[in-house]
């Protein structure tokens, strides 16, 4: 970690989202984040976690622009994201879905599109040994590796855009638990090999003591706690965050 | 044999020709299909609607000024891009100004050609050649329109997670959706491809039939149906391409995100309305 830099890697600030939901056969406009605001320094891992249904992907998708917020800002090292150029904040700002989201092609195609993208060179062989995939993988087609392998394969394509933030939501829910703790465990790594920030969803607490250095947690779109990952699991600020933590709370935070 | 031959249909003949609805309204009520109301009512519409047309048209022919001729184009061509517009699925906000914008290209281009270059139609607005040809080209213009747009539509929703990582990594919407655009305009075409390879074998199409019962010989209008299959699958190609990457802007916001429309449906409409009014 530089400790010259104060600004951090990403920063919220007075985040809110309101968005129109298909209720019965009209849409109405639900607050899905209400004025959250926080900051993730370079080089941690801030764990998001909170019930379904809470909002936590949407604010993760906000934080690389595929939604936008209805008001508030989002900084990326000082800058207003909403001022950079979209393609080149999402180069800067990676992102690995749930289930792995294949694109056509072998599984050198995937790695290679972002850089070929802007006709850059990409040798996938390295990002694959990365994240710890032989890379004889590389001319096998994306779709027939296990699932545990692609979801490795999209975290070396997120890797060969060269970010400086990856965004993770809830990249082990559809793995074993062997293939869970490995991806949680490569993670952890790249985090520490190459300085990367990272933004884990996940509804594992296991996973989230693992490796998160920070916590934030959202109940029905608002932030309830956030701070030092090791403070929150000793002993949570709020009432709800101990109800949380020992599994007590539903789907609407009550 | 004259040109001018071909048997006239009087009112009694058409008087006649109503005992054809009289076997299917019967078959209708033997079978209790309920289907007499409607059938009635086609009728009723079918008979108004083609002899207004005919009025019009015989107006339009009569008086053979180009100024009428463009004012035909244009309404067709609008009623065109209305029916592609009501044809879709999904939420219709602005998509008529995308089915517009591709079926008058399409259709301008190839009918341009058509009557400049291949016909050479003197002066170039005779409504005879002009109105039938463009009827076609409209026809099918609209169905391809229709279809490429529909079609987009729903491989963008099943696509959804494929196209959201493209954008993730950098991509453009148009690079992202490419998978989803080859699928839509794929599907397009393939009518007017199907139709070329059985054309003559399965069906005889409805101009060369025409051209044959008032007179001209089956050598002359095979010559005529030809340059319209060609013409039609250049319109069809123009048009599909269009209203695709027109529907492209209306599908993703200027960001290279996907709409929410996509997963919102028809109620996006309603929604967009109510906001436009606040």
């Amino acid at each position: 970690m530089d400790s010259m830099t104060c600004v951090p890697a990403i920063e919220l600030n007075r985040v809110s989202m309101t968005k129109p939901v298909l209720l019965g056969n009209s849409l109405t406009e639900l607050d899905i984040i209400r004025d959250v605001s926080f900051s993730v320094p370079e080089g941690e891992i801030l764990a998001l976690i909170g019930p379904s249904g809470s909002g936590k992907s949407t604010l993760m998708r906000m934080i690389n622009r595929m939604e936008d917020p209805t008001s508030g800002q989002i900084l990326l090292f000082g800058s207003d994201i909403s001022g950079l150029d979209v393609r080149e904040l999402r180069r800067r700002v990676g992102m690995v879905s749930q289930t792995p989201a294949l694109l056509p092609g072998k599984v050198s195609d995937n790695i290679v599109y972002g850089p070929s993208l802007r006709g850059e060179p990409c040798n996938p062989e390295e990002y694959l040994e990365l994240v710890g995939l032989e890379p004889e993988l590389v001319s096998r087609p994306a779709s027939s590796l296990s699932v545990g392998q692609q979801q490795r394969m999209c975290i070396a394509r997120a890797l060969a855009n060269r970010p400086n933030i990856l965004l993770l939501d809830e990249p082990t829910s559809a793995l074993d638990r062997t293939a869970a703790r490995n991806i949680i465990e490569l993670i952890c790594n790249l985090n520490r090999q190459l300085g990367l920030t990272v933004i884990i969803v996940t509804h594992v607490m296991e996973h989230a003591q693992a490796i998160a250095t920070r916590v934030a947690m959202l109940v029905g779109g608002v932030l309830i706690e956030e701070g030092a990952a090791a403070d929150f699991f000793e002993g949570p600020k709020t009432q709800i965050g101990h109800r949380f933590l020992k599994g007590e709370l539903t789907e609407d935070g009550r | 044999m004259d040109a001018n031959s071909y048997i006239h249909i009087s009112n009694m003949d058409l008087l006649i020709a109503l005992l054809f609805i009289a076997i299917s309204g019967a078959i209708s009520h033997w079978q209790k299909l309920e289907l007499e109301r409607d059938m009635a009512v086609g009728t009723i519409r079918a008979f108004a609607q083609l002899l207004a047309v005919g009025f019009v048209l015989q107006q339009l022919f009569d008086a053979a000024r180009w100024y009428w001729v463009v004012l035909a184009l244009a309404i067709m061509t609008t009623v065109a891009a209305h029916n592609g517009v009501r044809r879709q699925t999904g939420a219709k906000q602005g998509l008529f100004t995308v089915m517009m914008a591709a079926i008058a290209t399409g259709a301008s281009i190839t009918l341009i050609l058509v009557i400049g270059v291949v016909l050479r139609v003197r002066p170039w607005y005779m409504p005879q050649y002009v109105i039938p040809i463009a009827g076609m080209i409209l026809g099918n213009c609209m169905n391809g329109a229709a279809l490429v747009v529909n079609r987009l539509h729903s491989e963008l929703t099943l696509r959804r997670n494929q196209v959201e990582a493209a954008l993730a990594l950098g991509a453009p919407a148009k690079q992202a959706a490419s998978e989803a655009m080859r699928e839509s305009l794929r599907a397009a075409m393939m009518p007017t491809i199907n139709s070329m390879m059985t054309v003559g074998l399965v069906h005889l199409p409805g101009m060369m039939t025409g051209q044959m019962i008032s007179g001209t010989s089956p050598l002359d209008a095979v010559r005529y149906q030809i340059v319209v299959m060609l013409m039609i699958a250049a319109a069809t190609a123009v048009t599909a391409m269009t209203a695709a990457f027109g529907a492209l802007g209306v599908f993703f916001t200027p960001f290279h995100q996907l709409s929410p429309r996509l997963e919102l449906g028809e109620a996006w409409d309603a929604y967009t309305h109510d906001k436009s009014k606040h």
